[in-house]
């Protein structure tokens, strides 16, 4: 019930932002985060910026691919498919 | 990664060992019932260990009534429904907004986008499906409160907006329920903040921790809910940390206050919820799109022989419903658990059955 | 077509007179400019190396038509071209029938069949054949394409779902839902700019190579509508076998991922336009992997999952998780909605 995912704020003009997620630019409104700044990473859900992330957290959650792929090389050593 | 599920599942085994049967963790959230399937998570838990999910999906709790109100609306040709995708597809009594080739259904993925729409097009009424938890209700407010200072009068709200802690709170005052814990939802949680389950600790002395999306949230959310159950604690608790804070965000539970209030709304298979749905302020009633139209109340009505209720309140699991698989598929949906892409049945139909191997 | 004329497409244009042949004398025939087609007859004739000949259709109705990594005229070639790749053929020739909505801009149509031209001498097939023709406003959204196609099988290539034998490897040549998220981006409502782009290609030289250098392929199926998910239930359908699949093998784009994520998308369920499914034997699959690695189509081709024993009752599609957990990949329902409350 909840999608939303972590973007940077790339642009900002009154609670008008445009966010940028791996890339892709998204408009959203931060209306609901008045005190969001340029280079923020924000929460996205129904084109509302819902919270701020500390960035730590965020590049958590993103280098989880990475961990990912880590991940995936140990699996390897036992990987179901020869 | 691997040494951190390591670490979770022998919680969770220390859990099980010590309660010596089943452990019930609920979790309230579509988007956690989606995730638990696609990430295949139920079956590497403890089998003592078991997933119960909850009236979490916004679309599956929603009445009846209101999906026949929606569609009416939709019948009407000065008027533009603008929803989310997730209600395109639930069946009315007489087929969904899809079946019925509506043109003047338009998907929008913003509260703004549905403002934008009205402004566009000022000959017609605007109806904005305002379905959704604690998450999605802030932007529908922001989108009454600009109509309100905008004087965009072609637009209104069919609000189904729902909130979670007095779900919780039902299910868990119902004497049959099962629940041991609550996965909670990380979003909602964001508005509402991880101290708002405060209440749910200290009356029902059950565990609740706020876990995000990801897999390993999920997972680590579930090992700390087990931690406390070995500790002999009940407490909230959060692993979804540097997004969900205790106060959780005050500016938008301002705003929804503004334009919203609480009242003792009927939810899809758990009946009345005191203060459980949203509607509009008397001061705000003109964007309400049954004052608009003259529609006196929701008839609150349920389709014969839907078990979608059992499997809402976590009293069974959609293979248990006789219907399951058969008669009620995705394409051929009887009730909105199999619709909604976030309902429990289409989560077990697309992505829960397991193969059974051949010795 | 002279300054004067025409920014329009007109009925007239699909008439069969003057404006007709003035439409395929300046915007056509340059463009896909071979002898076949400019002896202008009814029928293209065309000698093929082989009796062992593959055809298919195919129609294209895209919308948008124009998109970051290509546009209709694109796809019409590349979806044709591929569908005979895959069934083992080597493309040879293509027909392209155009229908035109009234009042369509010419110089949309001539950067489509710019696009179509190139792609179809990129991938080394002439457009020998075609027709052209114009309807009312409201009758065709803009434009509709068909492409059909010919080809000649390759030697040795015998493809099909009897072939596939448990223990066989599945391979993909690269990323997944390319396709299917970049084209969301432009559908109306959903307004945000894409880093990422469609993989629309022609696949016929990366099959041709595979098959020509590698006896050990059993079936192949490029991954449009319905994504990956979907062929895998073909396949698994089709022989009557389960599927065993590795998730964290697929590769997968992080921005396409990201877009996926905001709107609720699986990337299993998205099309894709240049990509290939290829069922290998177990010995093969080294060889084919080597091939696609080593081609600019298939640099991150990868093995993802394997036959497995013949289905006890229903065939399943089984997906091992990221994060070592278990679910079932089921053929996706036809409309995909975004996801949000």
């Amino acid at each position: 019930m909840c999608l939303a995912v972590p973007a940077r704020i790339v642009e900002l003009a009154d609670d008008r932002a445009v966010v940028d997620a791996m890339g892709n630019r998204w408009k959203c409104r931060t209306t609901l985060t008045p005190d969001v700044k340029l280079g923020d990473i924000v929460l996205i859900h129904a084109g509302f910026a819902i919270t701020t992330i500390d960035e730590e957290e965020a590049q958590k959650t993103w280098e989880l691919i990475a961990e990912f792929d880590e991940f995936q090389k140990e699996q390897e050593k036992g990987s179901p498919i020869e | 990664m691997l040494n951190r599920i390591m670490t979770a599942h022998r919680q969770m085994d220390a859990a099980c060992e010590k309660v010596g049967g089943q452990i019930n963790i609920m979790e309230v959230c579509g988007t956690h019932t989606v995730s638990i399937f696609r990430n295949g998570i139920r079956p590497t838990l403890p089998r003592r260990l078991k997933l119960l999910s909850g009236p979490g999906c916004p679309v599956c709790v929603t009445d009846q009534g209101f999906i026949d109100v929606m569609l009416e609306l939709a019948q009407h040709d000065d008027c533009i429904i603008a929803t989310y995708g997730d209600m395109v597809r639930v069946p009315g009594r007489a087929g969904s907004l899809e079946t019925n080739h509506l043109s003047n259904v338009k998907v929008v993925l913003s509260s703004d986008d549905a403002l934008k729409l009205a402004e566009k097009h000022p000959d017609k009424t605007v109806v904005f499906i305002a379905v959704g938890f604690e998450t999605t209700t802030p932007a529908t407010a922001v989108a009454v409160g600009e109509a309100d200072r905008k004087g965009i009068e072609n637009f209104c709200v069919l609000s189904g907006h729902k909130l979670v802690i007095p779900a919780m709170r039902a299910l868990l005052s119902d004497a049959n329920n099962k629940i041991d814990a609550f996965l909670c939802p990380g979003h909602v949680s964001v508005i509402i903040g991880s101290e708002a389950y405060g209440e749910i600790v200290s009356e029902f002395a059950r565990p609740c921790v706020v876990a995000g999306f990801e897999p390993m949230q999920i997972i680590e959310g579930l090992a700390e809910i087990c931690r406390q159950i070995v500790r002999g604690t009940a407490q909230v608790g959060s692993v979804y940390q540097g997004v969900v804070s205790a106060a959780g965000n005050t500016t938008a539970r301002k705003i929804v206050a503004e334009y919203f209030e609480p009242y003792d709304g009927y939810w899809r298979g758990l009946g009345t919820i005191a203060g459980g749905t949203l509607r509009l302020k008397d001061k705000y009633k003109r964007f309400d799109a049954l004052e608009r139209f003259g529609i006196e109340e929701i008839p609150a009505e349920e389709l014969a022989g839907c078990l979608c209720g059992k499997v809402l309140s976590g009293l069974i699991d959609p293979p248990e419903c006789g219907m399951f698989e058969n008669k009620c598929t995705p394409d051929t949906p009887v009730g909105p658990c199999m619709v909604s892409s976030e309902g429990a049945c289409a989560a077990w139909y697309k992505y829960g059955r397991i193969r059974k191997r051949r010795s | 077509m002279n300054q004067r004329e025409d920014k329009k497409i007109l009925l007239a244009h699909g008439g069969g007179g003057r404006l007709t042949s003035n439409l395929i004398s300046s915007l056509i025939l340059p463009r896909f400019d071979n002898e076949v087609l400019g002896k202008l007859t009814d029928s293209a004739a065309i000698e093929l190396s082989s009796s062992s000949v593959l055809f298919t259709t195919d129609s294209f109705v895209v919308k948008p038509l124009f998109f970051k990594g290509g546009d209709i005229g694109k796809l019409s070639v590349c979806g044709t071209v591929n569908d005979l790749a895959v069934a083992g053929a080597k493309p040879v020739a293509l027909s392209l029938s155009l229908i035109i909505e009234e009042g369509f801009e010419t110089a949309l149509l001539e950067r489509i069949l710019d696009s179509a031209a190139n792609t179809a001498a990129e991938a080394g097939v002439r457009i020998v054949t075609g027709d052209t023709k114009v309807v009312e406003k409201g009758s065709a959204d803009g434009i509709f394409i068909n492409t059909a196609g010919i080809g000649t099988r390759v030697a040795g290539a015998e493809l099909s779902f009897d072939k596939i034998t448990p223990g066989d490897c599945i391979i993909i040549n690269g990323t997944i839902g390319d396709h299917g998220m970049a084209i969301m981006s432009k559908r109306e409502g959903i307004e945000f700019e894409l880093s990422i782009e469609s993989d629309c290609a022609c696949l016929a030289d990366l099959t041709c190579k595979i098959l020509e250098s590698t006896p050990g392929v059993r079936f192949m199926r490029d991954p449009t509508r319905g994504g990956v998910a979907a062929v895998l239930n073909e396949i698994a359908e089709g022989r009557r076998c389960d599927i065993e699949i590795n998730e964290k093998p697929v590769p997968v784009n992080p921005a396409v991922k990201a877009a996926a994520d905001m709107l609720g998308f699986d990337l299993l369920d998205i099309a894709n336009e240049g990509k290939v499914l290829i069922v290998a034997s177990q010995d093969s699959a080294e060889a084919v992997l080597n091939i696609c690695r080593n081609h600019p189509l298939g640099r991150q081709g990868q093995v993802i999952g394997r036959v497995a024993e013949t289905a006890a009752e229903a065939p399943i599609v089984e997906m091992i998780t990221a994060i070592g957990g278990k679910r079932i990949v089921r053929t996706p329902y036809g409309r995909d909605l975004p996801r949000i409350c």
